[in-house]
């Protein structure tokens, strides 16, 4: 099956690194189509920072990171802004544009990058603004609704174009238990109704083990992968260091 | 009243390499610390605390200053005896070994801190070629009409530079005209010219300093602004998204900035230069017995288009100066706070800099053609 599975990303020996200071070396490992993807790793491994090298903020020190076949760094400016076109991202604190209202943040980018009709416009942003719970909430202005609302809207921002691939940059943080899980609820959603293939960074156990069916694990130590897989799999049968952060510490005695 | 407490005290006693350490008395930071004790040749170190207490943590701190040391000589620490609630805390505290790796804090001195200067100076070059790449890229797609960003928001920044800054604008320019005149009619009264305080003030207002007010105030008004609302947005990651989506950020927030400016400095600075004239002819008509008519013809006869052009038009390279320095500064930004408030100095010393060399550069080019 997995030989039949079309490799949405391939990482291939990617080295990140700011300046001479390097994050993590080495890093191999490959998304499928309809994936949720988890990059894990204990804070500051640079979970973030590969994130960023995905979709385009910052350049590898060395390696390629493939969309489909094309190799996103070694494309064009203008392959490079096609291939955006494919992927949305959600930022860790919804990154809205301050100075527009969630509808125009919505549609910036449909207004900007589609010949759509105004009208189909105005429906598509509030289709997506209700799939997020926020109907109804067209006119406000970023900084008039709460910490979770913003990373909803975020989230309506980021599937405006419906995209194949959806980033998400911790998105339980900062959520309450429940909005946290109706979160995971939609992104599990997402993936079963639109097909969507979702990377998303996080360190939240109960996240990991509802959505994800594939992972890769940074080590901060070692600075490289560890391990790549399952994760319900990895926390059976994966390294040490890993089965004792996907069970919080419990292997503390035995990898000591 | 409650007994005094005895002081802190420590006592030491050795056995062959063993090290027996007993702290007594209340501790705390009014008394002075005592020294620690010597440990060199020893194997085992027997920590004890007896009857003590330690109310602000000056034990605890005593004590993990003596346990560093002792690891640092790979020393055996036994702290059995120490009483429950100190033995978990220092537990804790040392759990983890300090880390040794961490960025030292020495102040450098004077060479270094020049080297390091002269370093940032020169890596600031090529992230200023860049912005300047990018910009006018987004000027030459904004002359095929082809720029995309908010009608919308560039009403909103003209508003927020143009009419906003007329009080601050009007206040300025009334004190300087004002300043030029006395100062001109103290001198000239000496030959009884008062009449040229006119030519003095409309001249110098309006070619000169009219244009170098404005692009000071805007530098300090909306200069930091700028640099303050693109740096803010790059700390909310803003600026991301916008390169996620294959936007420029250019486009949509540093073109509407420059335009505004761009626009509104010439009006301003043929604002200030009005007002100027009118602070110059209520001196020269009030103090220096001057008379009105006067005064107004003579204002008419200095003032030819020239002077106006060129002042407009020193205006509107300060006001892109004042836009550009800002929108860098911002950009450039950090994501921090600290690198907020880093990006808006930056910005108001940049476009004062900018706006100082080029009024020198401006000024000596008018004189050589002559005009």
């Amino acid at each position: 099956m997995a030989d039949a599975a079309e490799h949405v990303i391939t990482v291939r020996g990617l080295t990140m690194a700011y300046g001479d200071n390097v994050i993590q070396h080495d890093l191999d490992f490959t998304v499928q189509r309809g994936d949720i993807f988890v990059i894990m790793g204990g804070s500051g491994c640079g979970k973030s920072t590969l994130l960023r090298h995905l979709i385009g903020l910052q350049e590898p020190k060395a390696g390629q990171v493939l969309y489909g076949k094309e190799d996103f760094w070694a494309a064009s400016p203008g392959g490079q802004d096609a291939l955006k076109r494919h992927f949305g991202v959600l930022f860790q604190a919804g990154a809205l544009w301050s100075s527009l209202t969630l509808a125009e943040n919505v549609s910036l980018p449909l207004e900007e990058l589609t010949t759509l009709p105004r009208e189909a416009i105005r429906d598509i942003v509030s289709t997506k603004l209700a799939l997020v719970g926020l109907a109804g909430f067209e006119n406000y202005y970023p900084a008039e609704i709460s910490g979770g609302m913003k990373k909803r809207a975020g989230l309506a921002r980021a599937m405006a174009l419906d995209p194949d691939i959806l980033f998400f940059d911790e998105p339980s943080a900062g959520l309450d238990p429940l909005s946290s899980r109706r979160l995971d609820e939609l992104i599990l959603e997402l993936r079963n109704s639109l097909g969507t293939t979702i990377v998303l960074v996080t360190h939240e156990l109960p996240s990991i083990f509802a959505v994800a069916n594939n992972s890769v694990f940074l080590d901060a130590e070692s600075k490289t992968m560890i391990a790549t897989g399952d994760p319900h799999e990895l926390a059976r049968h994966g390294p040490p260091a890993v089965r004792n952060f996907l069970g919080r510490g419990s292997l503390q005695g035995e990898s000591a | 009243m409650p007994p005094l407490p005895s002081p802190n005290r420590v006592e030491v006693s050795r056995q062959d390499d063993t090290l027996r350490v007993c702290c007594a008395g209340a501790w705390n930071w009014d008394a002075a610390q005592p020294p620690l004790p010597d440990c060199t040749g020893i194997k085992h170190l027997q920590l004890a605390g007896e009857d003590t207490t330690d109310h602000e943590g000056s034990l605890l701190a005593w004590l993990i200053h003596l346990c560093r040391q002792a690891t640092v000589l790979q020393i055996q620490i036994d702290d059995s005896a120490l009483p429950a609630g100190i033995r978990r805390l220092l537990a804790l505290a040392l759990a983890v070994p300090p880390r040794t790796d961490h960025p030292t804090d020495d102040t450098p001195g004077f060479f270094t801190s020049l080297g390091l200067i002269a370093l940032h100076v020169w890596s600031d070059f090529p992230k200023i070629a860049e912005f300047t790449g990018e910009l006018t890229q987004a000027i030459g797609r904004l002359l095929i009409g082809r720029a995309r960003f908010r009608k919308r928001e560039l009403f909103w920044l003209i508003e927020a530079c143009g009419p906003r800054a007329l009080p601050i604008a009007s206040l300025i320019s009334f004190l300087v005209g004002t300043i030029l005149a006395y100062m001109g009619a103290v001198q000239l009264a000496q030959f009884g010219a008062q009449i040229y305080i006119a030519d003095l003030v409309a001249i110098g207002m309006v070619r000169e300093i009219g244009a170098l007010m404005t692009g000071v105030i805007l530098a300090g008004r909306t200069g930091a602004a700028y640099a303050a609302q693109i740096g803010t947005m790059q700390v909310n990651e803003e600026i991301d998204a916008f390169r996620t989506l294959g936007l420029s950020p250019i486009e949509y927030l540093v073109l509407p900035r420059m335009l505004a400016l761009v626009l509104m400095v010439p009006l301003l600075t043929l604002y200030a230069g009005v007002v100027g004239i009118i602070a110059g002819m209520l001196i020269a008509t009030t103090v220096f017995g001057v008379g009105f008519l006067e005064y107004w013809h003579e204002t008419l006869q200095a003032l030819t288009w020239t002077h106006i052009l060129i002042g407009m038009f020193k205006g509107t390279i300060y006001g892109a100066l004042v836009a550009f320095s800002g929108c860098l500064r911002g950009m450039e930004c950090g994501r921090s706070a600290q690198a907020v408030g880093e990006a808006t100095t930056s910005a108001v010393v940049t476009s004062i800099l900018l706006i100082t060399i080029s009024a020198s550069v401006l000024t000596i080019i008018f004189q050589r053609i002559g005009i």
